[in-house]
Formats: C-alpha cells, structure tokens, sequence
C-alpha cells in the first residue's frame, strides 16, 4: 500500500509536468496539424532562461515574491521565441507540404538545442533550490512540497486554460480556427493571431514545465528536451492529438502508469514498458484515448 | 442609378497556379437587390465568392464594396465592412454547438445582437430547437440553415450565398428559397450563387451567366428566363 500511494504522489507529480508540455504539442497540431518537434527543447531551454533570470536578474533570490517573477519572466521569455518560432520556422511554409514543416521543425529543434549549448554549456547544470527542501511523511509515504506545488499549479492552470478554450469567445475563435481555418476566416477570426496565440499559451505552459523538471529534478542538460519531449509528445497521443483535455489526461495516465512501473517492476525498464503501452492503446484505439474531436453523420 | 451601386467587381482575374479560372469578369450589385450567379460545375461561381471574401487573391481587376477596395484586405477584414459568405459546402464548426456556432457568426460584433438572434431562430426555428447539439450531427438541410443563420449574425449588409441548395431535398429547397426571400425583405442584399437556375431566376432580380471564367449573359431574371440560351443550358428545355 506505501508504495502505491508514493507511486500515485511521484505519478502525479510527474504527470503534471507532461501534462503541461503536452498542451503545447496538442495546441499546435490542433491548429496547424503540425507537430512542433522543437517543443520539447524549448521546454528544456525554460529551464536555463529560469537558471540565467535567477542568477543575474533576480540575484539569487528565493522569496516567494522572487520565484513568482522567475517564473512570469520565464514564461514571457519563452512566449516570445515561440512567436519567433512560429514565424520563421513555420509560417513561410504554411502552404507547403507538410513534410517541408516536419524538416522545418526537425531543424527548429536542433537549432534551439545546439543554441542551449552554445550559451550554457554542454555539461549539466544544477537548477537553483527556489523551493525549500520540505517533506511530509505519512507513515511512510513521502510527499515533497515541490511535488504538491507542481501538482496544484498544474491543475490550475489546465483548469484555466479548460476554461478559456471552452467559455470565452477568444476561446471558441481558437477552436473554431481549428476546424475550418478559411471558415473562421470568414466569421472575422484573424487565424494569424489565433496562431500566435496558440505559441504563446503553448510556450508559456511549457516554460512553467521546464521549471518544473528543473525544480523537481535539479539537473538540467542542454539536451534533455529530446526526453521529456518525446514523454509528452506520446501524452499527447494517448489522450488524442489535437484534443485538450485529451493532453491533460494523456500526461497524467503517463505520469502514473511511469511512477508505477518504476516502483513495482523497475526505473530502468518504464521506457520500455511505455512505449508498449502507447502501442497497445494505438492498437486498440489509434485516434487516442478521447480521440480527434469528431462529430461527422455517418 | 449608378450612384447606389453597392458592390462592384471590374475585369476580375482568378488564377490556381497556372490556370485561370477567372478571365475577367465585370459585375455589380446594388443596394437592395438580389442577383444570382448561374453557371456550370466548374464555370468559376465559388472561386468569384471566395475572392470577394479575400480567401483567394486576384491576380488583376478590382473588387469594391461602398467605394473600398476589398482585394488589398485580408480575408478577416471583409465580414467587419458588412460582407457575411455563407461558403458552398456550409462549413459549419461540426464539433462546436448549433449555438456556438451562431456566436461565432457574431464574432466581431463586441456584442451579440439579440434581436438578430431572435430573427434567424426565427427564420430558423429548428436551430432554436437544437442549439444545443453538435453542428455536425445536424442533418444536411439543418446545417444549410445553420450556415445561413451563422452569415446573418453579424447583421450584414450584403449576403454571399454559395448553392444554399446543395445536396438538399427538393421540399426542403423551396423553403430556403422563401427565407432568403424573407432575409431580403429585411433589407440585405443577396449575391446568389445557384445551381437551380429556375429557382435562383425567380428570386432574383437580376442575374449573371458564368461561363467557364467568363460572363456569357447578364440581364434581368425576366429577360434570362426567357432567353434561350439559359433555358437550354439550364432549364433543360429544347427549342
Ligand atoms: N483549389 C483549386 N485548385 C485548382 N483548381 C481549382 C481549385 N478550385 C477550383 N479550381 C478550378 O477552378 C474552376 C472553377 O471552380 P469553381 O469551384 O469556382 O467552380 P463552380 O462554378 O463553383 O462549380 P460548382 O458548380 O461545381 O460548384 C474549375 O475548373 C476548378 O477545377
Ligand atoms: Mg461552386
């Protein structure tokens, strides 16, 4: 039983994190049917910004007040490479073959990476302790305050971010650029600005996930986009590419099923066992847990 | 009467690539009327609407609506100067609500217009019944209703209908026709784009015979009615 709700608490923690960088990757190819591959590095790159804005802006502060604008100047940061991003990288091949967008963002990502590199170093750098080292122990069961500030922030801001896609009109001008772009165009949408848009919510929640996996796991390499990218790119999958809460509930099923991998069979052998899985759920369901959004007359 | 000329399209040329599809076209609506566009399948009628609405470019020739000119504006721009393009097709927001989608009709109005609501559940009261559901789920005529509902939301002064009959029961076209009577009798001006030429030509005022990118014929419906190359073409009679 300990192990089972350590697992849960770890999973949830976890989870999270995939959660938030899953968004980014859904939000994208809801709108553009384009998979950012360079996602997952700018994910990685937030953590460094965090480091740098840390160390020479803020002093090395840790207040609470400190942490707060670490995070907002992370966060803005990121938003506006994402626009760059999008408008280099992405939008001159709009019209293109979508292969010509995959290379575009092939090559997006390693240009972040390597420029990761070239700023920071190759060699692994430790992300500061803005949190203190708190933990609750429940007869055994271990809980981490860093891990209970990552999961009620995450699930704030998914919960806002639900709320802004379903119940404001901006919102339905997102979604509605995501069906039919010429269609919105028509109601008056500006599709280019619901782009832009849709960077810098994906940008920003990814920032707030990097600082995360730097907060949560303190070493931070210049390449560990690869990684958690890839994890919440197959969160993104599982809950259904293109579908929002389906990347919230992707992130989280992969974030536990992760946890409980680790801590009933083995940490080495979770890779592994979830790619299997993500092969079984494909299997069974290829369009993901909930799915592309659908709503044809058959 | 040239000075309420309300829209005006002059030597108008559309291409795909390296084939024109629109060779020049010539033609005005004024305030108030209903003009239809008839043509074949393929004779350039939805690329003419597409590229009022600034979703295709011109190459050449001018497009004005109350003296401005549209073909420098992007497409998001053309619904605020008073055009709503209710698109061939429909294209409504499948996985969005019935009233979702109306919302979105009224996107750049700051507020939705009530009594505009009101009007189209009105013309339209099965969308009332389901605005609820989801658009896609809406049988074909329902979501023709609701394409047409969705253009009229943001009170327009001059309506593009693209084949509002496409793929609808025969019972069911009759009754679309008797409300785009009805949302001209409002006061909105109606470019028509029809298939059913019959239907189209009695509504209409007056209209325009698109012949592969190209006016083949233009006059009053009485006159186009009557003319024997409209009745052969599409009216199926022989002379
Ligand atoms: N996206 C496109 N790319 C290339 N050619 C196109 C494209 N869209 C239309 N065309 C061509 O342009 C011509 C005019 O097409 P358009 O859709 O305007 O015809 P239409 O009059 O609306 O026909 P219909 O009655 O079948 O709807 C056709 O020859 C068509 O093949
Ligand atoms: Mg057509």
């Amino acid at each position: 039983m300990d192990i089972f709700l350590q697992q849960l608490a770890n999973g949830l923690t976890i989870g999270s994190m995939f959660a938030l960088v899953a968004l980014g990757y859904t939000m994208v190819y809801g709108v553009m049917k384009l998979i950012n591959f360079a996602h997952g590095d700018m994910v990685a790159a937030s953590a460094f910004v965090g480091l740098t804005i840390y160390t020479q802006v803020m002093g090395q502060a840790t207040s609470l007040l400190a942490v707060i604008v670490i995070f907002l100047l992370t966060a803005l940061t990121m938003a506006c490479v994402g626009v760059i991003l999008e408008r280099l990288a992405y939008r001159p091949l709009r019209n293109a073959p979508r292969l010509s967008a995959v290379v575009s963002a092939l090559g997006a990502s390693l240009v972040i990476q390597n420029g990761i590199m070239l700023v920071w170093g190759p060699r692994m750098r430790i992300f500061p302790e803005l949190v203190p080292q708190v933990y609750w122990d429940f007869n055994g069961v271990v809980i981490s305050m860093i891990q209970v500030i990552i999961l009620v922030l995450s699930l704030v801001l998914m919960l806002a971010l639900y709320l802004f896609v379903e119940k404001t009109r901006v919102g339905a001008a997102v979604r509605a650029a995501s069906i039919d772009q010429d269609a919105a165009r028509l109601m008056g949408i500006n599709v280019n600005s619901i782009i832009a848009l849709i960077f810098i919510i994906g940008s920003s929640l990814g920032a707030v996930g990097g600082l995360f996996i730097g907060l949560y796991y303190r070493g931070i390499t210049f390449n560990m986009g690869w990684q958690y990218g890839l994890y919440a790119f197959i969160a993104a999958i599982l809950g259904g590419i293109g579908n929002i809460p389906g990347a919230m509930i992707g992130g989280m099923l992969l974030g536990l099923f992760n946890a409980f991998i680790a801590g009933y069979v083995s940490s080495t052998w979770a890779d592994a066992f979830t790619f299997i899985l993500l092969i079984l759920i494909l299997i069974v369901r290829p369009t993901g847990i909930l799915g592309e959004r659908v709503a044809e007359k058959v | 009467m040239s000075n309420d000329v309300l829209f005006e399209i002059k030597d108008l040329e559309v291409s795909y690539g390296s084939i024109a599809a629109i060779k020049g076209i010539s033609l005005e609506v004024r305030k108030g009327e209903i003009v239809t566009i008839l043509g074949a399948n393929g004779a350039g009628k939805t690329t003419t609407m597409r590229t009022i609405s600034q979703l295709l470019k011109a190459k050449n020739g001018s497009i004005k609506f109350k003296g401005i000119e549209l073909t420098h504006l992007p497409a998001h721009k053309i619904v605020k100067l008073g055009i709503s393009h209710s698109p061939e097709g429909r294209r409504v927001f499948s996985i969005l609500t019935v009233e979702e989608n109306l919302m979105l009709g009224a996107f750049t109005r700051s507020k939705v217009n009530k009594e505009t609501l009101n009007w189209v559940y009105e013309l339209f009261p099965r969308l009332q019944e389901r605005r609820k559901q989801l658009a896609g789920t809406l049988s074909g005529g329902e979501q023709q209703m609701l394409a047409i509902g969705r253009s009229l939301m943001s009170d327009p002064e001059m309506l593009l209908l693209d084949e509002p009959s496409l793929g609808i029961a025969p019972i069911l076209v009759k009754a679309i026709f008797e409300q785009i009577k009805a949302i001209a009798g409002k006061g909105v001006t109606v470019l028509l784009v029809e298939q059913n030429a019959k239907a189209a030509l009695k509504l209409a005022d007056r209209g325009y015979v698109l012949d592969v990118g190209k006016i083949a014929l233009e006059g009053t419906s009485a006159e186009l009615l009557a003319s024997e190359k409209v009745q052969e073409a599409y009216l199926g009679k022989k002379h």
